[in-house]
């Protein structure tokens, strides 16, 4: 073989890899992306019952339920919407009432939100980000989450 | 006094860094040795005023001084001196001090061992390596300095973030950094063989030890970090495809295959042109992975940073540095002659294969980890790509690059000779058939394809065994013959044999893990058993325990064998630390050989049951044990005679021959 053709079996074996890879890619975009959604536009947007999204917002007071087990009942609210949310399983260790939440599942027929996994990978002066994003769109941003995020008493000076 | 002096000493440090990014390639392009000649005591002393500023912050943070934000914000006098120490990196401003520290480290290592470089490439190396330094030390001055005071100093400090109190943390980032910080050398080498416009196979030589010891420090720091959050975060994950995790695992693939082609350089002087490439990518994928975790733009427990400036600071950073290389890369990078020539059938073809299989996985990688954050900042869409894309695109790459990877070290350079080849691996073929038919034969209710996953990682283990087997010919000749063998051949051969045995053992523990791993849920009240494999679980009851700064709430088990033998106790809790108002998953592990019974429990409620999570997972410590072997078979590389002699003899001549005209050198 000469340079050249070698040259050419190189960049078309390559080319025919990275093909195969965007397919691959193109494949997986299709089936394995989740919308975060908040409970707001849940209701909006229409989502059908069965399509995996994520919901996040703030557990609503009061609203968890344990039942015998683990299965745990609570409320996702944005402060305009409320939806309910069936979960079976331990919960993470940041899971609390009036904390961000985000629950990754699908809706069944009954307008209820089934969960098969609780997102808290925030600390208490953390939200997630999403969360944050959806709150301050709905106005029930609480300023001390950011406050409570920034400084400590005193405040910083150089 | 001590933090001032320690932002007294960043700011020399960075003005040392402009002189040693300026002056040496005046130097080098006005001739004139005496310029070049700066850049390396410029470069110990940039370290030395570094270091002494990342000594003044742990001297902070030993004596906590919480007139100082960064240790009032992230430590606590009742913390052990330990995680005292390790919070120094455990937030943004000190892990961006920890970087630097790195950062001018390996320059500093580059100016006192670099004696039997070229004058030219070594002083622009170092003049490169000084621009990122003053870049980051910019940084840190202007957007994270963790010097900054507070007025009135409090009495008591925050604490660490509990789930980074932890032994892990001790480890885990300054492994990781130095693997990230590590490639700066081969792109330093790089851009320096750009601008001269020149490059041998002796540069391959020169870079190869710093890519090996950058990738071997990145291989722990990964495999750190996973198990870390294997036992830390408490439902026995090991990689999560969180953008974190990718954001390290990215410049590992693509140092991977830089390791690679950098051989077919030395060896053949071929692919100059590509391995130039991959050394600037590999570090542009470091600085995108620090941009990731340190600018705050994922949503995830390593994203200190809440400031946007930061942000647009480090991608100031980035787009400098890798659209500046990229495009010297594109302006010089013709200019470097051709390398030789091989069949697509040869050593050189399998390395290119191997480097085509890694750097399209690691694009995926990319693709996977940013596309959520393009469209945000396009649509607003909000999305997550979760595991199944990466199982669905990294896989299917992965599986037959490793199933390929046993020919390569039998095939010849230049032209190899695949049926030769295939017959030597028929026996590590036979291996992996028997295995996967037995696994067939034995498992039950996992995944169709896990068996033959299990075959592919014993045929990389068998295939790197008949490697060496092949080389010393051991059972063709007497043993004494084949071990006097054994001990001539190149430490690199038993590098790569190692190395490749190490994948096929972190491959077969992710593969058991997945497949068979099995798992109980449930509210378990004192007295109560559970079952998983062939263990039986019973709990005992709670009782509590007092730490340092937390308090512990303790589940003990008793662990049976079925019939009833006693095999011992775990103890996993609840830590909660009252300073934080947080509480964090403790986990219980008992090793089974390499295969191990995982632990954890959550809050009891009001009867006094508690929440269980019990796993076990078999042969779950092979994925970090391979990480281990893969970690010496990157020291035995290191160790081998070629690279320790350094700088071989027709490149030395050259220089010579080049400093003839300069004798002051």
């Amino acid at each position: 073989m000469t340079r050249k053709q070698r040259r050419l079996t190189l960049i078309g074996g390559g080319m025919t890899v990275l093909a195969i890879a965007v397919a691959l890619m193109l494949n997986a975009f299709r089936g394995s992306i989740v919308f975060f959604n908040s409970p707001s536009d849940v209701v909006q947007n229409h989502v059908p019952p069965g399509t995996r999204i994520r919901l996040g917002g703030l557990v609503k007071d009061g609203s968890i339920v344990r039942s015998d087990g683990l299965d745990v009942r609570f409320e996702v609210t944005d402060g305009k919407t409320e939806i309910p949310v069936t979960y079976h399983g331990v919960l993470p260790d940041l899971f609390r009432a009036g904390q961000g939440v985000v629950a990754e599942g699908a809706l069944d027929r009954g307008g209820v939100f089934d969960a098969d996994t609780i997102l808290a990978k925030h600390d208490e002066t953390y939200m997630p980000k999403e969360v944050a994003d959806a709150l301050k769109k709905s106005g029930h941003w609480k300023d001390d989450y950011a406050q409570r995020a920034a400084l400590p008493v005193g405040g910083a000076s150089q | 006094m001590i933090p001032e002096l320690g932002q007294y000493a960043l700011m020399l440090a960075l003005g040392l860094a402009v002189v040693q990014g300026v002056m040496p390639i005046v130097g080098t392009r006005s001739n004139d040795p005496a310029l070049m000649s700066i850049a390396a005591p410029a470069a110990l002393a940039q370290f030395a005023f570094v270091a002494a500023a990342f000594a003044a912050l742990a001297v902070s943070y030993v004596t906590s001084d919480f007139s100082v934000l960064n240790v009032y914000e992230n430590s606590n006098t009742q913390m052990p001196l330990i995680y005292r120490l390790t919070s120094i990196w455990g937030n943004h401003e000190g892990s961006m001090m920890l970087w630097v520290s790195i950062l001018t480290f390996f320059g500093a290592l580059v100016a006192a061992f670099g004696n039997n470089l070229p004058a030219v490439l070594k002083a622009n190396a170092l003049a490169v390596q000084a621009w990122i330094a003053a870049a980051f030390e910019l940084f840190i001055l202007l957007t994270s300095n963790p010097f900054v005071r507070i007025p009135n100093a409090p009495f008591e400090g925050q604490d660490l973030n509990p789930i980074l109190q932890d032994p892990g943390l001790a480890f885990h980032p300054p492994m990781l950094y130095l693997g990230y910080v590590g490639f700066s050398i081969a792109f330093s080498f790089a851009i320096a063989a750009l601008i001269e416009g020149r490059i041998d196979a002796a540069w391959a030589r020169w870079v190869r030890p710093w890519v090996l010891v950058a990738w071997m420090c990145l291989t722990l720091g990964i495999a750190g970090g996973s198990y870390w959050a294997y036992y830390e975060l408490g439902w026995g994950g090991f990689w999560f495809w969180d953008p974190v995790e990718n954001a390290s695992l990215m410049p590992w693939l693509a140092g991977t295959a830089l390791l690679h082609s950098a051989v077919v350089m030395e060896k053949r002087g071929a692919l100059k042109v590509w391995t130039i490439l991959l050394a600037i990518l590999t570090f542009s994928l470091s600085l995108i992975g620090t941009f990731l975790v340190r600018s705050g733009v994922l949503t995830s427990v390593h994203a200190f940073a809440v400031d946007p400036r930061r942000g647009i600071f480090i991608l100031g950073i980035l787009i400098l540095f890798i659209g500046g290389a990229l495009a010297l890369y594109a302006w010089r990078a013709p200019l470097l002659k051709q390398g030789g020539l091989f069949a697509p059938i040869s050593r050189e073809g399998a390395l290119v294969f191997n480097n085509l299989f890694l750097t399209t996985a690691c694009a995926t990688v990319l693709v996977g980890t940013l596309y959520p954050l393009a469209l945000e900042a396009l649509t607003g869409a909000k999305i997550s790509v979760g595991p199944p894309f990466f199982d669905m695109t990294f896989g299917p790459l992965f599986i037959p690059l490793m199933a390929v990877m046993p020919f390569g070290p039998l095939l010849g350079w230049k032209r190899g000779d695949l049926y030769g080849a295939a017959q030597r691996l028929i026996a590590a073929a036979l291996a992996a058939a028997v295995v996967t038919a037995a696994a067939f034969a034995l498992e039950r209710g996992g995944p169709v394809m896990a068996p033959f996953g299990v075959g592919v990682a014993i045929f990389v283990m068998a295939g790197a065994v008949t490697d060496i087997v092949e080389r010393t010919l051991i059972l063709r000749v007497p043993l004494r013959v084949a071990a006097r063998r054994a001990l001539g051949l190149p430490r690199s051969a038993w590098g790569t044999a190692f190395a490749h045995f190490g994948i096929g053992v972190t491959l077969l523990g992710i593969v058991s893990v997945t497949a068979w791993g099995s798992e109980r849920i449930a509210e378990i009240k004192p007295g109560d058993s559970l079952t998983v494999s062939h263990y039986r679980l019973t709990f005992d009851g709670t009782f509590g325990r007092t730490g340092s700064n937390y308090r512990d709430l303790v589940g003990r088990f008793t662990v049976h064998r079925l019939n009833g033998d006693i095999v011992g106790t775990m103890q996993p809790s609840r830590r909660a630390f009252p300073d934080r108002n947080m509480a964090t998953t403790e986990a219980a592990l008992m090793d089974r050989g390499v295969s191990q019974i995982y632990v954890s429990i959550g809050d009891p409620n009001k009867d006094g049951a508690i929440p269980v999570r019990l796993y076990f997972k078999p042969l779950v410590l092979l994925i970090w044990l391979g990480a281990g072997i893969m970690f010496l078979g990157g020291a035995l590389s290191l160790s081998d005679r070629r690279l320790r002699v350094g700088a071989p003899r027709p490149a030395r001549s050259k220089q010579k021959s080049r400093a003839l005209p300069q004798p002051a050198e």
